[in-house]
C-alpha cells in the first residue's frame, strides 16, 4: 500500500499548506512544500537499481471493488523515469518559486495547494496500471493545470488561457475515456498489463481502430500536438514556475507517456505508426516555424515545447514501426525508442532551465517582450551562461546533451525512409526532409531566444525596471539543470543504463525483452555518416538564416489572423456560447409556472406513452381493503383544501389550505400505519407553512385588489392529465405485481445484518446510506443557494458581468 | 399596532422544551422504533421556528448563538467521515460497524456507527432549515 500512499502524499501534504501559510508567515511556505518532492525523489531514486534490471513494483489498493476499480501503482522503467522527472523537476521548480513568488503579495497557499494536487495527479497518471484511475488522475492534471494557469485570476488573459487549456484537454480526456472503455470491453480487464499481454487478440477486434483513434486524441490534446497545440501558448499566462513544470517538463508529456505506454498494444497497426509519426513530425516543423513569429520570450518557449513534443512523438511512432521489421535490433530502428526517451530527459533539462531564465528576465527587467530586451549579457552574466547552455543544447550543438538525441533522431528518420510497409517506401523519404527543415528552424529560434535577449544593444528606457542579475536562490535551479545538460553529454551511457533502457524495454517489449537487450550505445563521435552531414547542414543554413532573421521575420505578419486555428477556437466558443444562450432563452422564461408546465407535460407524455406501448394498464379489484369512515372524511378534507386553494382570493388562505392538504396526507399515513412517514410529513408541513408565510410576506402585492386565479385551459388540461396519470399508475401498480416485494429481504436482514429494528430508518442510514448522504449534500447546496441569492445579491450598479 | 402575544410566548416557553426533548428522544429511538436523524432534526428546527414566531429573530439569535451554516458543514463532514472511516478498516466505503456494550446506567446497549452518520444528518437538517428560515426572515 505504501506506493499507492506515496502517490497521494502530495495531496495529503496540501491539506496542511493553508494552515502553514496562515500561521507561519515569516517563512516562505515553499520551504515546507519543498520537502515533499525531495523525499519522493529520493525514494523513487532508490528503486532505480531494481528497475534497471527489468524489475517492477506493484501495489494495489481497492477503491470500488464492486465495479472492479482499484488504485494499482505499477512501477517499471517507464513509470520510474517519469516519476523521477516529476519529483526531480518538481523539487527544482518549488525551490525556484520560493524566490520567484513574493511571500507577502502572492496567495501562496492557493499556489502550492494546486501544485501539490498536480504532483499527485501526475504521479498517478504515470504509475496507474488501472485504466479508470489513470483517467481520473489524467483529468485531475487538467483541472490543476486550469487552476494554476488561472492563478492570477484577476487578469483576463489568465482566465482565457485557463479555460482554453481546460476545454481542449478535457475534450481529449473524454475521448480517451471512450477509448479506455472500448479497450476494457475488448480485453475484459482494466489492467494495462493484462491488456498488453493479450495485444494480438485485440487487433482482431472490431473496436480496435476506434480505441486507437480515441486514445490518440487524448494523447494529442494533452501533449499539444497539431492542431490541438493552440492551448499551450495561451497557458503561458501562468506564473513561470508553473510553465516550467507543467507546460514543459511534465504535464504536456503525459500524452507522450500515454503513447509510449500503449505502444505495445497498438504498434501492430499501421495507422498508429502513420498517425503518431506523421502528426508528431508535422507538429515539430509547424511549431518550430511559428516559434520565430513570437515576440514574447515565453511564447517562443511555448512553441519550441510544442515542436520538441512533436519530435518525441514522431520518434515514438517510428519505434512502433520496429514491430513490423524483421530483426529490428539489427537495424537502425533500434535507435528510435531510445532516442525518444533520451530526448525526453534532455528536453526536461534544457527546457526547464530556459523557462526559468525567461522567468528571471521577466522578474528582473519587468518585461518578456523580446523587442524591448537586448544587451543583458553584461548585466546578467550568470543567466546568460545558463540560457546559452540551454539554447545550444536545444539547437543540437555539442558538447550538450541535445546534440546526442538530435543525432539519434535523424538516424531514426533515415531509418523510416527505408521502411517498406504501409506505403513508406514512396512517402517515407519525406520524413528525413521534414525533420531536417524542422531542425533548421529549431536551430534558428534557439539562437533567436538567447541572442535577441542577451546580445545586441541594451535599451534601458524601454524596460519597466532597471535590469540586474537575479538573486542567487533563483539561479540555483536553472544552474543545476544546465550542469545536467553538460554532464549528460559526457555520461550518456550511464543515464542510458539507469533510466533510458528500462523505459525502452517497457515501450518496445516486442524488441527488447529486458533492459539489457537494448543494444544501443551512445557516442558523441560516430564517424562521417549521413546524420553528421545533415547536422552540419543544419548549422550552416541555420546560421545564415539567423543572421538574416531581421529581414525576413516581418513575413510572418502576412499570415492573416482570421484564418488561424486560434480564430477557429474563438469562433467555436463564441458560437456555442451564443447558440446555447439563445436556445436556453427560448424556454427559460424565469417563471416557475412555465417550468412546472414543462415538467408535468413531459411526465404525462412519457408515462402515458409507456403505458400504451407496453400495454400495462390493468385494474385488479380483488384483495382490496375496505374503505372506512375515516378514509372518506380525510379524502373529503383533502379535496376541500385543494379546491379552496384554487378559488380563494387571498394568498394567506391559500397557504393555510395547502397546509391542510398536507396534514390530511399525514393522517392518511397514520391510518395506513406508516408512523415514520406520518411524523415526517407533519413536521415538514408545519415548517413549510411557516416558510411559505415568511416568503409570501416578501412577495410584492401584484395589484391592489386581490384577484382569483384565472382559468387557463392549457393548465387545466395538464392538471387533469397529471391526476389521471397518477391514478392509472396507482391502479396498475396494485394490479401488476411482477416482482416479489423487497420488504421481505429487509425484514429478514434488518436485525441480523444491520442490527436495527426500524426498517425505514435502517434503509436511510445503512441500506441506502449513499442516497441519504447525497440528499443532505443537496440540502446543504440548497441552503447555500438561498444564502447567495438573498445575502449576496448584486446591486444594480455592479452590473451583470465580471468582465465589464 | 402591536399584537398581544403574551399567551403565545408563555406557551412557547414550555412547549419548546417539550419539543426539544421529544426530538432528542425521536432521534435516538430511530434505530428500533419510528424516528431518526431526519425527523429529529426537523423537530428541533420546528422548536426553534416556534421560538422565532413567538419572539423575534434577533432575540432567538441571542438565545441560541449558533452559526447554522457552520453547523451544516460540520454535519456533512461528520457524515462523510463516518462513511469513509470504513476504508481505514479495509472494508468497502459506507460499511457500518456495531457491537453490544454493557454501559453503566444504560445496561446492555447497542452502539452503532450509523448513529454517528445520523448525527451528521441531524446537524445538516437543523442547520439548513434554520439557515433558510433565518436568511429569508432577516431579508428586508
Amino acid at each position: 500500500m505504501s506506493l499507492v500512499f506515496l502517490i497521494f502524499l502530495p495531496i495529503i501534504a496540501a491539506i496542511f499548506i493553508p494552515l502553514l501559510f496562515k500561521k507561519i508567515n515569516q517563512i516562505h511556505t515553499g520551504w515546507f512544500v519543498l520537502v515533499v518532492p525531495v523525499v519522493l525523489f529520493i525514494y523513487y531514486a532508490a528503486l532505480v537499481p531494481t528497475t534497471m534490471t527489468g524489475g517492477t513494483f506493484v501495489e494495489e489498493l481497492q477503491w470500488i471493488p464492486s465495479l472492479d476499480i482499484a488504485f494499482i501503482a505499477y512501477l517499471d522503467g517507464l513509470s520510474i523515469l517519469f516519476s523521477l522527472l516529476i519529483t526531480g523537476i518538481g523539487s527544482l521548480v518549488v525551490l525556484y518559486s520560493i524566490f520567484y513568488l513574493d511571500k507577502h503579495r502572492e496567495q501562496l497557499h492557493n499556489f502550492y495547494v494546486y501544485l501539490l494536487i498536480f504532483m499527485s495527479a501526475m504521479l498517478g497518471v504515470v504509475q496507474s496500471d488501472h485504466l479508470i484511475t489513470l483517467y481520473l488522475f489524467w483529468e485531475l492534471t487538467s483541472i490543476s493545470s486550469f487552476l494554476l494557469i488561472g492563478y492570477w485570476y484577476t487578469r483576463d488573459r489568465s482566465r482565457f488561457g485557463a479555460l482554453k487549456s481546460m476545454m481542449i484537454t478535457v475534450f481529449g480526456g473524454l475521448m480517451m475515456l471512450g477509448g479506455f472503455v472500448l479497450l476494457s470491453i475488448m480485453g475484459g480487464t482494466y489492467s494495462i498489463r493484462e491488456l498488453i499481454a493479450q495485444a494480438p487478440q485485440l487487433f482482431e477486434h472490431e473496436f480496435f481502430m476506434w480505441a486507437l483513434v480515441l486514445i490518440l486524441l487524448g494523447a494529442f490534446t494533452k501533449s499539444a500536438q497539431f492542431p490541438f497545440y493552440i492551448w499551450l501558448p495561451d497557458a503561458m499566462e501562468a506564473p513561470t514556475p508553473v510553465s516550467a513544470y507543467l507546460h514543459s517538463a511534465t504535464m504536456v508529456k503525459a500524452g507522450i507517456y500515454l503513447v509510449a505506454r500503449f505502444t505495445p498494444i497498438f504498434a501492430v497497426s499501421g495507422t498508429w505508426v502513420w498517425l503518431v509519426a506523421g502528426i508528431g513530425l508535422l507538429t515539430m516543423v509547424w511549431a518550430s516555424f511559428f516559434a520565430l513569429k513570437q515576440r514574447d520570450l515565453k511564447g517562443i518557449l511555448a512553441f519550441s515545447t510544442v515542436s520538441q513534443l512533436g519530435l518525441i512523438m514522431a520518434l515514438l511512432g517510428i519505434s512502433a514501426a520496429g514491430f513490423h521489421v524483421e530483426n529490428p535490433t539489427e537495424t537502425m530502428f533500434k535507435y528510435a525508442g531510445f532516442a525518444a526517451v533520451f530526448h525526453l530527459i534532455n528536453h526536461a533539462t534544457f527546457k526547464g532551465s530556459l523557462f526559468m531564465i525567461a522567468g528571471i528576465v521577466d522578474h528582473e527587467t519587468g518585461t518578456r517582450d523580446i523587442r524591448k530586451l537586448g544587451g543583458l549579457m553584461s548585466l546578467m552574466p550568470v543567466s546568460f551562461t545558463i540560457a546559452m547552455i540551454g539554447s545550444f543544447s536545444m539547437a543540437g550543438i555539442p558538447p550538450f546533451n541535445g546534440f546526442l538525441s538530435k543525432e539519434m533522431f535523424l538516424t531514426a528518420m533515415l531509418a523510416i525512409a527505408q521502411f517498406e510497409l504501409f506505403n513508406m517506401d514512396t512517402l517515407g523519404i519525406l520524413f528525413p526532409i521534414i525533420a531536417w527543415i524542422g531542425s533548421v528552424f529549431t536551430f534558428i529560434y534557439s539562437f533567436y531566444f538567447v541572442f535577441y535577449t542577451f546580445a545586441g544593444s541594451h535599451k534601458p528606457d524601454l524596460l519597466p525596471k532597471k535590469a540586474h542579475e537575479a538573486p542567487i536562490g533563483m539561479l540555483i535551479s536553472p544552474a543545476i539543470l544546465a550542469i545536467l545538460v553538460i554532464v549528460i553529454f559526457f555520461i550518456p551511457n550511464i543515464i542510458g543504463d539507469w533510466l533510458v533502457k528500462p523505459a525502452v524495454s517497457a515501450i518496445q517489449p516486442f524488441m527488447f525483452a529486458t533492459p539489457a537487450d537494448v543494444n544501443v550505445n551512445v557516442s558523441a563521435w560516430h564517424g562521417w555518416n549521413t546524420e553528421l552531414f545533415m547536422t552540419l547542414g543544419i548549422f550552416l543554413i541555420g546560421a545564415i538564416m539567423f543572421w538574416t532573421l531581421h529581414k525576413w521575420q516581418k513575413a510572418y505578419d502576412m499570415f492573416p489572423e482570421r484564418v488561424s486555428l486560434n480564430a477557429l477556437y474563438d469562433n467555436m466558443m463564441l458560437l456555442s456560447d451564443t447558440g446555447a444562450n439563445r436556445f436556453s432563452r427560448m424556454y427559460m422564461t424565469g417563471y416557475i409556472r412555465s417550468y412546472l408546465v414543462y415538467m408535468f407535460a413531459f411526465l404525462i407524455l412519457i408515462v402515458l406513452s409507456t403505458f400504451i406501448i407496453s400495454d400495462a394498464f390493468a385494474i385488479d379489484t380483488t384483495n382490496l381493503a375496505p374503505i372506512g369512515f375515516y378514509e372518506i372524511a380525510i379524502a373529503l378534507t383533502l379535496m376541500a383544501g385543494t379546491l379552496t386553494i384554487l378559488v380563494t382570493k387571498s394568498r394567506y388562505t391559500a397557504i393555510i389550505a395547502l397546509g391542510a392538504v398536507g396534514f390530511a396526507v399525514a393522517l392518511f399515513f397514520v391510518i395506513f400505519r406508516a408512523p415514520d412517514l406520518a411524523l415526517t410529513q407533519l413536521v415538514i408541513e408545519t415548517i413549510s407553512v411557516a416558510l411559505f408565510l415568511l416568503v409570501f410576506y416578501h412577495l410584492p402585492q401584484l395589484s391592489r385588489k386581490e384577484e382569483r386565479m384565472k382559468f387557463r385551459l392549457g393548465n387545466a388540461v395538464i392538471a387533469v392529465g397529471v391526476g389521471v396519470t397518477m391514478t392509472l399508475i396507482a391502479l396498475s401498480a396494485h394490479a401488476n405485481k411482477i416482482f416479489p416485494s423487497i420488504s421481505e429481504f429487509h425484514k429478514e436482514t434488518v436485525y441480523t445484518e444491520a442490527a436495527g429494528g426500524n426498517i425505514v430508518n435502517v434503509i436511510l442510514v445503512d441500506y441506502r446510506g449513499f442516497d441519504t448522504f447525497f440528499e443532505i449534500v443537496v440540502l446543504a447546496i440548497a441552503g447555500i443557494g438561498i444564502i447567495s441569492m438573498i445575502k449576496l445579491r448584486l446591486t444594480k450598479k455592479e452590473g451583470r458581468h465580471e468582465n465589464k | 399596532m402591536r399584537t398581544n402575544d403574551v399567551m403565545l410566548q408563555t406557551v412557547t416557553k414550555v412547549v419548546t422544551f417539550i419539543i426539544l426533548m421529544f426530538s432528542v428522544h425521536i432521534f435516538f429511538a430511530g434505530h428500533y422504533t419510528p424516528g431518526g436523524g431526519f425527523i429529529g432534526g426537523l423537530l428541533t428546527a420546528s422548536a426553534i421556528v416556534l421560538l422565532m414566531l413567538a419572539f423575534d429573530i434577533e432575540t432567538v439569535k441571542k438565545i441560541i448563538p449558533v452559526n447554522y451554516v457552520v453547523m451544516s458543514a460540520i454535519g456533512l463532514l461528520l457524515a462523510l467521515a463516518t462513511a469513509s472511516a470504513s476504508i481505514l478498516f479495509n472494508v468497502p466505503f459506507f460499511t457500518h460497524a456495531f457491537d453490544y456494550y454493557d454501559l453503566p446506567l444504560f445496561g446492555e446497549t447497542s452502539l452503532h456507527s450509523a448513529l454517528l452518520f445520523d448525527v451528521g444528518v441531524y446537524l445538516v437538517v437543523v442547520g439548513v432549515t434554520m439557515t433558510i428560515i433565518q436568511t429569508i426572515g432577516e431579508d428586508e
